[in-house]
């Protein structure tokens, strides 16, 4: 159909609109970490790196981002290799019990963060998980395997299971068949479920703020407690930090699942 | 490459196998025996079970019961990928993230065949379906020809004694099918291994096949060669699936040397008669029938009277669908020299007694055909 010139203008506007209003607060953020004074006082002044300086030498600061990096390593194998497991077994159940497990594997992306984190709270004091690297990868991955599950599910589901036939009448075992044939083929499902899991632990907030003690904090942890107690610019430097490492990752599993679904049409 | 390769296949024996999914029996009895080196062709309808006995072959299915050799050893419990037999499927199955070399090359590296061996075989496939050319390419840069060739490759290049083929020209077009056709044949000479080919196209069959099986509700009606089934069809589903053909029904009055029938009141007969109990159907070929204008004299022969409801012109001569008095339609195919006829126009049918197959009446023949 074709499309009025004005009709065409106010579609245009009204998605620039919606555009910027999405985008917005996370580039506030940018200029901000290049302020000169100590305030996140908005438009900033002046220009300055110190508070990327800050980052990298107070010990507040790395030590929180060090343990962020070292839970969400440790998720995202995790998550990755349970969730590439559970969407094997889902794939090649039959459909109705599977369909009841996927949607009850999936709850972690439904049900509200702040009941979760009640929850795992709640155990976790009985456990003595509060403030442990084990608390933490157990929690996150909980939040990141429904990501591992979709991708992985929805590479199985283009996958082409004759292939695996054909690799039996060449002489292939069922072993040597998943390593040779079905694992290169759903490959790129994995590593995009990988990267959203990674990405889920590393800025996961709601959970980890219930089950953080001093002796533990991620980073987003870090950022929240320095942002309530004073106005330190080092949180917009983190937030760029954090933004731009974040897009890269995402955008890589996009990039991952988008170029599947091409190759397989 | 042997030109005329040594008889290396293996011998097939099915004996009394069934398959049964809860009640439905997609086996139901099949036995059958395949030479060494032999094209056998399973052939059927939909839903017959020519893939079932073809996948109990490959090891895909498990046999509810009954047994199978092949190369005189039972292989039921035996898994697919032990059993060295060579499969090409409908849908080509080549793995698309190697390339067509590796795809080869994939049946060597398993059985741990060396480099240097391993690639001269997989030139030597490759060379034998034609694709020489192509080691490099990846399946996507491929037609669909050249997958199913290539597939061919893959198959074959390992040596198994049998080769398995379901439907594999099943998804290309007429003329590309037809090439190939001759190609499986050729390359079938030059390996001499046993083929089996599964097909539910009776003129791929007569072009491939040493002998044919023809299936039917999950049983074997007739094997035999493609002469033996057009000629001498045991049951009418074969004589109706092999080629074209016309079936008269009607009443039937059978004496000590023949058989009349009598249709909507004209009456044919057939120096034979049919043993047992069943119903008479007679069946004749297309090229037995003769077309005429009615009218003249014509002592001695069956005649029945009709009109054309359908004229094809074929190049090499016409074909007519003519509808009987009784509802019924007869197939009759005239050389290009003979009268031709319009639509519409009355029309006599002769044939002689002699020239008509007397089968036992199964109306589950029709049913299942169409």
């Amino acid at each position: 159909m074709e499309m009025k010139p004005l009709t065409r203008v106010i579609l245009g506007l009204v998605c620039l609109l919606v555009a910027i209003w999405l985008v917005a607060p996370t580039l506030v953020v940018v200029p901000m970490s290049f302020n000169e004074n100590k305030s996140l006082a908005f438009p900033p002044q002046g220009f300055s790196w110190q508070w990327y300086q800050n980052f990298a030498t107070n010990p507040e600061w790395s030590t929180s981002f060090l343990n962020s990096l070292k839970v969400a390593s440790l998720v995202a194998v995790l998550a990755t290799v349970l969730g590439t497991l559970a969407a094997f077994g889902l794939d090649r159940m039959k459909a109705r019990p599977a369909n009841l497990l996927r949607m009850l594997m999936l709850t972690p992306m439904v049900v509200p963060g702040v009941v979760l984190a009640i929850g795992i709270y709640a155990v976790y004091l009985d456990a003595q998980l509060v403030g442990t690297l084990t608390g933490f990868v157990l929690a996150h991955t909980i939040l990141a395997l429904p990501f591992v599950l979709i991708a992985v599910s929805a590479n199985l589901e283009v996958f082409d299971r004759r292939l695996e036939t054909a690799a039996a009448s060449l002489g292939a075992g069922a072993l040597t068949t998943f390593r040779t044939v079905t694992l290169p083929l759903i490959l790129p499902g994995i590593l995009s479920g990988l990267l959203f899991a990674f990405a889920t632990s590393f800025d996961e907030i709601v959970v980890s703020l219930f089950i953080t003690n001093p002796y533990l904090k991620t980073l987003p942890v870090q950022i929240f407690s320095s942002i309530t107690r004073d106005a330190d610019p080092t949180v917009a430097a983190v937030g760029t930090i954090l933004l731009c490492a974040t897009t890269i990752l995402i955008g890589g599993g996009m990039l991952l699942l988008g170029r599947e679904r091409k190759g397989r049409l | 490459m042997n030109p005329r390769a040594e008889n290396r296949g293996a011998a097939i024996d099915l004996d009394t196998v069934s398959k049964a999914y809860g009640s439905f029996k997609a086996l139901d009895g099949v036995s059958l025996r395949i030479e060494p080196g032999e094209f056998m062709t399973l052939l059927g309808p939909s839903g017959s079970g020519k893939t079932t006995t073809l996948n109990v072959i490959a090891g895909f299915t498990d046999v509810t019961s009954g047994q199978l050799l092949v190369g005189g050893k039972s292989v039921v419990g035996v898994p697919a990928h032990k059993r060295n037999i060579g499969v090409v499927f409908q849908h080509y199955a080549l793995f698309p993230h190697m390339t067509v070399g590796r795809n080869v090359a994939y049946p060597l590296t398993l059985r741990g065949i060396a480099q240097e061996e391993r690639k001269k075989r997989v030139a030597k496939a490759l060379d034998m379906v034609k694709m020489g050319d192509f080691a490099h390419r990846y399946p996507s840069e491929l037609s669909g020809g050249q997958q199913q060739r290539v597939a061919l490759a893959r198959s074959i290049v390992f040596d198994p004694p049998l080769l398995l083929m379901d439907e594999p020209l099943g998804a290309l077009d007429k003329k590309l099918r037809e090439w190939l056709q001759l190609e499986i044949k050729r390359i079938h000479r030059e390996l001499g291994t046993t083929f089996v080919y599964v097909t539910h196209d009776q003129e791929e069959a007569l072009v491939l096949s040493d002998r044919i099986a023809v299936f039917n509700r999950g049983r074997i009606e007739q094997v035999g060669t493609g002469r033996q089934l057009y000629d001498q069809p045991a049951t009418l589903f074969v004589g109706r699936f092999i080629g074209d053909s016309t079936v008269l029904r009607g009443e039937v009055k059978s004496d000590g040397t023949g058989t009349a029938l009598t249709i909507a009141g004209e009456t044919v007969s057939a120096p034979r008669r049919l043993a047992g109990e069943a119903n008479a159907v007679m069946l004749l070929r297309p090229e037995k029938l003769v077309i005429r204008r009615p009218g003249r004299d014509a002592a001695g022969t069956n005649r029945l009277s009709g009109t054309i409801a359908e004229a094809i012109y074929l190049g090499s001569g016409s074909k007519y669908e003519v509808k009987l008095a009784d509802g019924s339609t007869a197939i009759v195919r005239s050389p290009l020299a003979g009268e031709s006829f319009s639509l519409g126009e009355k029309v006599e049918l002769c044939f002689d007694g002699a020239d008509a197959k007397l089968l036992p009446d199964d109306s589950t023949a029709d049913t299942t055909l169409t």
